[in-house]
């Protein structure tokens, strides 16, 4: 029974699990049972935790994939993926071993180093951003206390392995979608930064997993009053545009540019576009739940009238439940913009971002430091 | 070609950047010429400087198969035209070919090509605004046209067989007669049409992305349109009232109540509007017709081979893309000396490169859809 019970506890929290029992077991096995030094530990904790990651980043990618294929079946009123294993849940997995059996072009003309080197840049931009994102109360990689500013620095890698995709591919088709990316890089860094800042500035810290603990009492989307919905609108609309999703997947907007920056790429090189792509996707969701929506936090609804907490039923759900449940509700979002909306043109995009959500997001931040400094304790 | 002489560069006024036009080839497999189209385009940056049409990749000499064929023959010919309004396509080179060698053709037949013929036009609309949709990049209109599509095609398919090559009409009448469950199933396809077609309108009429795509986009003026001789949506969404159902009654088109949709400003968005209503005033067409078909023949009087007297004739119908003729000459013989076939799609490419010029790659694109071209209708 009381193994039971442990394992139990160890679903329920498993960063409590990788804290007290895990690392000071494999200390002791490594560092006084085997004698090897420290950082052979370090090393051997870093090389666990990225096997871990990867295999949850490619089954959740797995997994994206055919949710998204199922949603878009449904939208379009098709059944979908339903052949493969049950209920098609196989799919992906046979179109990637489809994948991996293709050939592996390189144009004649390509700029070869750069040519090779975009696809891994497009996945190692997008696994260096994981690192910060807090999956449940100790379940994080690494709780940066810049978190928030290592993955606006870093998340603007991807963008730049399009731009590279599409120039070292000699084919005026991905360089028309480069340009369009590079384009990108110039105007979309800004405006998902500038609902991150005024987040910031509402906790007061840059540590994502700070930043959920600081909404226990209440998601920041409502807790910043109509500033927060604000926020997150820009930030929603804003961090779209940057991961290149409809209606802003210009880079590869296929009734345009044939396949855009990756027409010229096939098989396994392809697919770490793709895959890219779908983990891009679960980034910005998930910095969505952890910005707006308190992150592993059970659900809180606290306005000035309504007072609403699940108490001690939140724990019903483990922490990472929670962010998942949130994480899928706004992917969901996602995807439901994808299979609704038209695609706008380039210039438009450029229009959205100057004229309408980077003047919006200044005002906005603005107010929020305006209510911050008010609600301040005078010093 | 002279489209494949060394770049002109020009150096950029404000800056020692020297920036280049270029050249990039639309098709002929391109996702979005619907078919084997090239357009070569002419690029600064991402603004179109010039667009040239590059036909011919399909083309079957059609004419000169046709002046090989005996009249009969020829109707499945025009299948592969506009294969998207075969229908209308067969029946207009029947009408010529009834004039040529006046024969009359039965009360129930005219009915029957009236409903069918409206109904290919609802097909053919439908899959255009599928396509249109995502040229646009909104795929699940693709699926939902394609849905509607699939019941009028079904009911093509028991009506003669085919589902997109129907070689249903003859010179005389109709090849089969309609099925016991025609009537029913046409006024079901009605009904459940008018609430879909609103559906359609508010997944894209309405929605902001859409109206920038497509607002003021592609602007042909009402004179323009005339002088490149486009027909159909594109000639009525620059606001020329021009219908030949209604301005030179074929068939039996002067006994029914329908409106002519007409566009103000000749833009993407009004050629889309008027295909929308068109398909409203198509349902209106078909509701008047399903009740009053008479019984009787089906094939008028045709001689066993069929040889027209001398003469010459050209006959017109409006397609679900524009006004398509038929021009025949005959020497007596059972087969037509010569054969001329106006398709709408030509003369609607024709203005293409005169609109795009001066928007951006997806903005012709947008055009491209909005025209509605059939490419084998271009090429013949």
């Amino acid at each position: 029974m009381t193994i039971l019970k442990l394992i139990l506890r160890w679903i329920a929290h498993p960063g409590d699990f990788a804290l007290d029992t895990a690392r000071p077991f494999l200390h002791q096995l490594l560092v006084t049972r085997l004698g090897l030094p420290e950082l052979a530990f370090t090393v051997v904790c870093m090389l666990i935790i990225g096997v871990i990651m990867l295999t949850f980043v490619s089954l959740s990618a797995f997994w994206l994939i055919y949710m998204e294929r199922k949603v878009c079946a449904y939208f379009q009123q098709r059944v979908g993926p339903n052949r493969v294993g049950p209920f098609g849940l196989l799919q992906t997995i046979a179109d990637a071993l489809k994948l991996m059996q293709k050939e592996d072009l390189i144009p004649a003309k390509a700029d070869r180093p750069i040519f090779l080197i975009a696809p891994v840049l497009a996945m190692t931009a997008t696994f260096m951003v994981l690192a910060v994102i807090p999956f449940d109360k100790n379940l994080i990689v690494t709780d940066l206390n810049i978190g928030v500013l290592y993955i606006t620095a870093v998340s603007g890698l991807g963008v730049l392995s399009i731009l590279m995709a599409g120039w070292a591919s000699a084919n005026k088709y991905p360089l028309l979608g480069g340009m369009r990316s590079a384009a990108h890089i110039i105007s979309y860094v800004l405006s998902p930064a500038l609902p991150v800042l005024s987040v910031v500035l509402f906790t007061g810290t840059l540590s994502t997993q700070k930043i959920v603990e600081a909404q226990a009492g209440g998601w920041n989307l409502l807790a910043m009053g109509p500033m927060g919905v604000v926020a997150a609108l820009v930030f929603l609309t804003a961090s779209t545009a940057e991961i290149n999703r409809a209606p802003f997947d210009l880079p590869e907007a296929e009734s345009e540019l044939t396949a855009g920056f990756s027409t010229e790429y096939s098989g396994m090189r392809f697919s770490m576009f793709y895959l890219a792509e779908f983990i891009n996707m679960f980034i910005v969701s998930a910095m969505f739940a952890v910005l707006f929506l308190g992150g592993w936090q059970p659900l809180v609804i606290h306005l000035p009238l309504v007072h609403l907490t699940l108490g001690p039923w939140g724990g019903f759900l483990p922490g990472w439940a929670w962010f998942l449940a949130k994480t899928y509700a706004v992917i969901f979002v996602l995807m439901w913009f994808r299979w609704t909306f038209p695609r706008v043109r380039v210039d438009q995009l450029m229009k959205l971002e100057w004229k309408i959500l980077l003047p919006i997001s200044f005002a906005n931040l603005a107010l929020v430091a305006v209510m911050v400094a008010l609600s301040m304790p005078k010093a | 070609m002279e489209e494949m002489q060394p770049l002109n560069t020009k150096p950029s006024p404000d800056t020692s950047l020297k920036t280049e036009e270029y050249f990039i080839n639309m098709g002929p497999q391109h996702p979005s010429t619907h078919g084997v189209l090239r357009l070569v385009m002419k690029l600064d940056g991402e603004t179109v400087l010039e667009v040239k049409p590059v036909m011919g990749y399909i083309h079957r000499s059609m004419e000169k198969m046709a002046e090989r064929d005996v009249y009969a023959q020829i109707i499945h010919l025009t299948d592969r035209q506009d294969y998207l309004s075969a229908m209308l396509t067969n029946w207009c080179f029947c009408l010529a070919a009834e004039k040529l060698s006046n024969i009359q053709v039965p009360e129930r037949a005219e009915y029957i090509r009236v409903i069918i013929g409206e109904l290919n036009r609802l097909s053919s609309h439908l899959l255009w605004y599928g396509a249109y949709g995502m040229d646009l990049g909104a795929v699940t209109a693709f699926f939902w046209g394609f849905r509607e599509r699939e019941d009028i095609v079904d009911l093509f398919e028991t009506v003669c067989g085919q589902r997109l090559t129907y070689n249903y009409m003859r010179i005389g009448g109709l090849a089969h007669d309609i099925t016991e469950d025609f009537v029913p199933r046409v006024k079901g396809i009605c009904e459940m049409l008018k609430p879909r077609i609103d559906e359609y309108e508010s997944l894209l009429t309405k929605n902001i992305i859409f109206l920038e795509r497509t607002q003021g986009i592609g602007v042909l003026s009402a004179e323009k349109a005339v002088s490149y001789g486009t027909g159909g949506p594109v000639l009525r969404g620059s606001g020329v009232k021009f219908d030949l159902r209604r301005d030179d009654p074929y068939s039996i088109y002067d006994r029914f109540q329908f409106d002519v949709p007409t566009g103000s400003r000749g833009d993407c968005l009004d050629r889309y509007k008027v295909r929308m209503e068109e398909m409203r005033q198509s349902i209106r067409i078909i509701e008047q017709a399903i009740d009053q078909i008479p019984e009787g023949p089906i094939l008028g009087k045709v001689p066993r081979v069929l040889r027209p007297p001398v003469g010459e004739v050209y006959s017109r119908l409006e397609t679900a893309r524009g006004d398509m003729g038929v021009y025949l000459v005959s020497d007596g013989g059972t087969k037509p000396t010569r054969c001329k076939f106006r398709t709408a799609c030509f003369s609607n490419l024709s203005c293409v490169p005169e609109i795009s010029v001066g928007w951006k790659v997806a903005d012709v694109v947008s055009i491209l859809g909005s025209v509605d071209i059939v490419v084998p209708d271009i090429d013949r």
